[in-house]
């Protein structure tokens, strides 16, 4: 019936007057059992709120939630939990978002990569954590996605998992042309010419312009060309870090020892089966995908601690990874909580790393289990030793555009060219910076 | 209202009730949305015509525009030459096995246009693909269709592929109603194949031909699929301005910009509606 | 903005085409030359054939025209239906429900309303029929949002409809309608009728729809094409899989493989295309005599 009435009134509207419309009468179809908390939500609380249930709707994309879910239910059988897969990445930030200026359809919680967290923080998409007890979770995660879903005091997500980065490499190719592993990125660079004039077919690593990887590697060398402090920013690309890393990626690419192949495609997953991409700069979460995409190369790959600008250096960065954020919208936030804290530092999290996610915890990145656990894929190597060890040397300081989505959606449009060979990486980098600038004004932004 | 009114609206309002909810109230909404700006910070504001301002000096914008533009003139006349051919010699009565050939020009049109894509992205491939297998074999070195100066002419060969058929099939259509005594009358006068076509049969085509100018032009001003799917393995050949309706997709998607996005697809209706307009009155002129 | 336009009576259409066709001498070299056209549009669907038969590995190690060592098209066949507890078959249903709803509704609205245009010279046709084309011109992709906005309003995004609805509109056909039933339905039939004293909607039903029929054919094998390959409206509308058309829930077994721990299926990718291209092309092979002779009629001079 109430459907109906929805219906009626918009048809009415649609013909009739188009101010309906834009006067945004929202309706919300979430069952409502709670007014939205302001004052401070204690554990009990949310024990309460597990135990009278409720319905919870969570948008994700990452696979392993699904027995995440199915787990919960057993533990709380009155809390029914409806997982969406609402698209992977921009498709679903897309639908947040047409969701939110809809004013309806919106989920209670939502998988959020920690680049694209700001800019939902921002806009009150998602809701300050801290009011319901996130920050007694201080210490609970590794330092670099801890960080990355705090917005000054406020927290607006719960890491699920993280990216450190790592070297992956195909160690049957770098046997056959005798090439060391390299340690520093001088190493690494004389790595893949040796390579490629050892086999033309062959390159160290494909690169076509990825902003996420770009990023990662400015965040490495030391660059911090993001300073967001509320709605003032700076962008600014000229900084000593940045001059590192693209002093070194220009030579790679000027010399043509980068694979022309972009990321995901079918091309790439077949270049890093037969060889012809050798090695990957890449978040920890990549294990998973080589198996399921990659068979064909199983048992040739080996993890690596990521080469340093200095010998002797242990600094890393974050890759990807996501956060799990409860939505402002949410009619049920306390349950909603309830959620999250099950799947990002309950029973959840080992789950998830059970499930091959890579976590965010520091329990499980410190479980002896987790830390021997033999990887037939790359040989029967204990890879989270590597891997686990990256997650505390991740570089701090680091901060996100309070528009990154945006800046990372247009950054081929710029950077690319460096590519192609009409521009340099340091000139793309500056003319990004003036795109994301631009952008950042007219949304009214102070741009210093 | 007379009676025959009366019943001519009933025979017409279920289709222009849907049409009024499925097109016009989103019109209507976007001249409305093109009217105001929302800021990430600051709110919604009237603004007037300031995006329409905007997108007139938008250099993005005009450089899609460009892009379709000349995609129109090259690829619409290939693609519709091509059906033109294929037409006559189907039904010129001359083709050993014209009914194979007909259903099979006509096949690309059932595969939906993100299927397509896919498939001519992998063959476009020039390590993996088709175009790296011949590459290796004979040992040259064919340009990189995908490249940026390549990819446009790419996008051009596949919706070419697509609707070359679909073309070929209205055309075909149309000279299968021409009277065959036509025909006879002009072969007893002695005129050659050419002499009918150029007399009798293109003249039949010139309605078809004008419908399928018209929705080739509307369907290269809408260029959408194409891009899509393509930028996730030509990233620096597809800009996101790449051609005026992914650009305001992108806006709306990537950059929230739904105000500024509304009005590009509001004076890109503009655009398209006075092209195939001139296009129209010029050939009816040239008919009349 | 189209001039009314004319038709050739049906009538002239029959003298003797077969005897014509078969007078003229058969032509190699235009043959030849035809046929490598043939070849071209055949090529990319013989891969699409052959990739079918390759598994995610051999998909990515062999030659893309020819066939890999295993030969995997009816594993293929079998996960395709199986993979994700058999959501697949689940995906055919919607997309053949929303093809009979959406392609349907949209041919038995066009019927009526390309027949209400062409026998009721009615005040404010010219006027339709110039707003539905100017309409036509404004990019369907970049309304999305305020579709999607307008949709939420009713609360029907997120169901059939919001998939249906939007299907319902096929501006193509209302033209194809309109001059197919100017050409195909006689004036003169309809004023016995009517003399006869029979209401005008059971006219149109009883008398000018079958006379209609091959019109109507043509419209909705092209409106089944349009729903069956719709993509961007229910990717946006859309959240609960199990809505999903067959080539949303495609496009998303292909996003897997650019997501961190997604499954890697290019092999399902391709033989899902397939087996969602095949109902279409068996569609147009079987219900070719109708649709022929529907788009011959419809076909115009100025």
């Amino acid at each position: 019936m109430r459907m109906r009435m929805t219906r009626r009134r918009a048809l009415l509207g649609a013909a009739m007057s188009i101010t309906l419309l834009a006067a945004g009468c929202g309706s919300s179809d979430d069952s409502t059992d709670e007014a939205p908390a302001a004052t401070t939500v204690s554990d009990a609380d949310v024990e309460a709120a597990l135990q009278a249930g409720g319905n919870l709707t969570v948008w994700a994309w990452e696979p392993t939630l699904t027995k995440v879910v199915a787990q919960f239910q057993t533990k709380y059988p009155k809390v029914k939990v409806n997982l969406v897969n609402a698209g992977s990445g921009n498709d679903q930030y897309t639908a947040l978002q047409n969701a939110v200026k809809a004013g309806t359809g919106v989920p209670d919680l939502a998988q959020i990569e920690y680049f694209a967290l700001p800019q939902f923080s921002l806009s009150k998409a998602v809701t300050d954590l801290s009011a319901y007890g996130a920050k007694a979770l201080d210490g609970t995660f590794s330092p670099g996605p801890w960080t990355s879903v705090h917005s000054g005091e406020k927290i607006y997500g719960l890491p699920m998992d993280s990216g450190p980065m790592a070297l992956f490499y195909n160690k049957e190719v770098f046997d056959k042309y005798k090439i060391a592993v390299p340690t520093t990125w001088e190493e690494y660079a004389t790595a893949a010419e040796k390579l490629h004039t050892a086999n033309p077919k062959s390159y160290i690593t494909s690169d076509s312009g990825d902003a996420g990887f770009t990023t990662s590697m400015i965040w490495q060398a030391g660059g911090r060309p993001y300073k967001v402090e509320g709605t003032d920013v700076t962008v600014n690309f000229d900084d000593e870090g940045t001059k590192k890393w693209t002093g070194l990626w220009q030579g790679l690419v000027d010399k043509k020892l980068l694979a022309p192949t972009p990321g995901w495609s079918d091309a790439w997953y077949k270049g890093l089966g037969d060889g012809t991409i050798a090695s990957l700069v890449i978040g920890a979460w990549m294990p998973p995908n080589l198996e399921s995409g990659v068979k064909a190369a199983s048992g040739k790959w080996r993890v690596a601690p990521m080469p340093q600008w200095a010998a002797g250096e242990k600094v890393t960065a974050e890759n990807g990874g996501s956060s799990l954020a409860v939505t402002e919208a949410s009619q049920a936030k306390t349950l909603a909580y309830g959620f999250l804290k099950y799947a990002t530092v309950g029973d959840g999290a080992q789950i998830r790393t059970d499930e091959g996610a890579f976590p965010a915890t520091t329990a499980q990145l410190t479980a002896d289990a987790f830390k021997n656990k033999e990887f037939p894929y790359l040989g029967g190597q204990k890879a989270n030793e590597v891997l686990s060890e990256a997650a505390t040397q991740v570089a701090t300081g680091w901060s996100y555009l309070p528009f990154q989505v945006y800046a990372n959606s247009v950054f081929n449009d710029s950077v690319g060219k460096a590519y192609t060979g009409g521009s340099t990486l340091q000139d793309g980098l500056k003319a990004w910076q003036e795109a994301s600038t631009k952008y950042g004004q007219e949304q009214g932004f102070t741009i210093k | 209202m007379t009676r025959r009114t009366w019943i001519g609206w009933q025979f017409v309002a279920p289709f222009l009730a849907v049409f009024a909810l499925v097109f016009l109230a989103p019109i209507v909404y976007s001249v409305y949305l093109s009217l105001y700006r929302t800021r990430l910070i600051g709110g919604t504001s009237f603004v007037g015509a300031e995006n329409y301002t905007k997108a007139l000096h938008d250099p993005q914008f005009w450089s899609a525009v460009g892009r379709v533009s000349l995609f129109m003139v090259v690829q619409v006349p290939i693609m519709l030459l091509l059906a033109l051919l294929i037409a006559l010699a189907i039904d010129s009565g001359r083709l050993y096995g014209a009914a194979f050939f007909r259903i099979s020009i006509f096949l690309p049109y059932a595969v939906p246009a993100v299927v397509a894509t896919l498939m001519w992205g992998f063959i476009y491939g020039d390590r993996f693909g088709l175009v790296g297998n011949i590459n290796d074999y004979f040992g040259v070195h064919l340009p990189d269709p995908l490249a940026p100066d390549l990819v446009l002419a790419s996008i051009g060969n596949i919706v070419t592929w697509e609707f070359v058929g679909y073309n070929m099939l209205i055309l075909y259509s149309a000279l299968r109603v021409v009277d065959t005594s036509l025909y006879e009358a002009a072969a007893i006068d002695g005129a050659g194949q050419w002499r009918i076509i150029r007399a009798i049969k293109l003249p039949a085509l010139r309605g078809p031909l004008l419908i399928t100018t018209m929705f080739s032009i509307i369907g290269s001003f809408q260029m959408f699929t194409e891009p899509v799917v393509l930028k996730t393995i030509a990233p620096n050949a597809i800009l996101t301005y790449f051609a005026p309706n992914y650009y305001a997709w992108q806006l709306s998607f990537g950059g929230q910009q739904y105000n500024y996005s509304a009005t590009v697809a509001v004076v890109m209706g503009l655009i398209t509606m006075l092209v195939a307009y001139l296009v129209q009155a010029r050939a009816v002129r040239k008919a009349g | 903005m189209v001039a009314a336009p004319t038709i050739r009576p049906a009538a002239r259409r029959q003298p003797l085409p077969k005897k014509r066709r078969q007078a003229q001498p058969r032509n190699k070299t235009l043959t030849v030359v035809t046929a490598l056209m043939v070849a071209y549009t055949l090529l990319p669907l013989a891969w699409l054939l052959i990739s079918a038969t390759k598994t995610q590995e051999g998909l990515l190690d062999s030659f893309g025209l020819w066939f890999a060592d295993d030969f995997a098209l009816f594993d293929n066949i079998g996960r395709v239906f199986t993979y994700q507890d058999g959501i697949y078959p689940r995906w055919l249903l919607n997309t053949v429900f929303y093809v009979v709803a959406g392609a349907g509704g949209a041919t038995l609205l066009s019927t009526l309303a390309g027949y209400g245009l062409s026998k009721f010279a009615f005040r404010g046709r010219r006027a339709v029929f110039a707003v539905i084309l100017g309409a036509v011109a404004v990019p369907p992709t970049a309304l999305a949002v305020p579709t999607f906005l307008l949709f939420a309003k009713m609360g029907i995004t997120d169901s059939p409809w919001a998939v249906i609805i939007p299907t319902l509109m096929a501006p193509f056909s209302l033209y194809l309608m309109w001059t197919f039933s100017n050409e195909a339905v006689p004036n003169e039939i309809l004023e016995s009728a009517r003399v006869d004293g029979a209401g005008e909607f059971r006219i149109f039903f009883k008398l000018a729809l079958p006379l209609l029929a091959p019109g109507t054919v043509t419209a909705l094998l092209f409106n089944v094409v349009m729903t069956w390959n719709n993509l961007f409206l229910p990717l946006i509308m859309l959240k609960d899989r199990h809505l999903y058309p067959i080539t949303l829930g495609i496009y998303t077994w292909n996003q897997q493989s650019q997501t961190v721990g997604g499954d890697v299926v290019f092999n399902l990718v391709i033989t899902g295309s397939l087996l969602a291209v095949i109902p279409l092309i068996a569609a147009f092979l079987l219900l070719q005599r109708y649709w022929q002779s529907g788009l011959a009629a419809g076909s115009v001079k100025q």
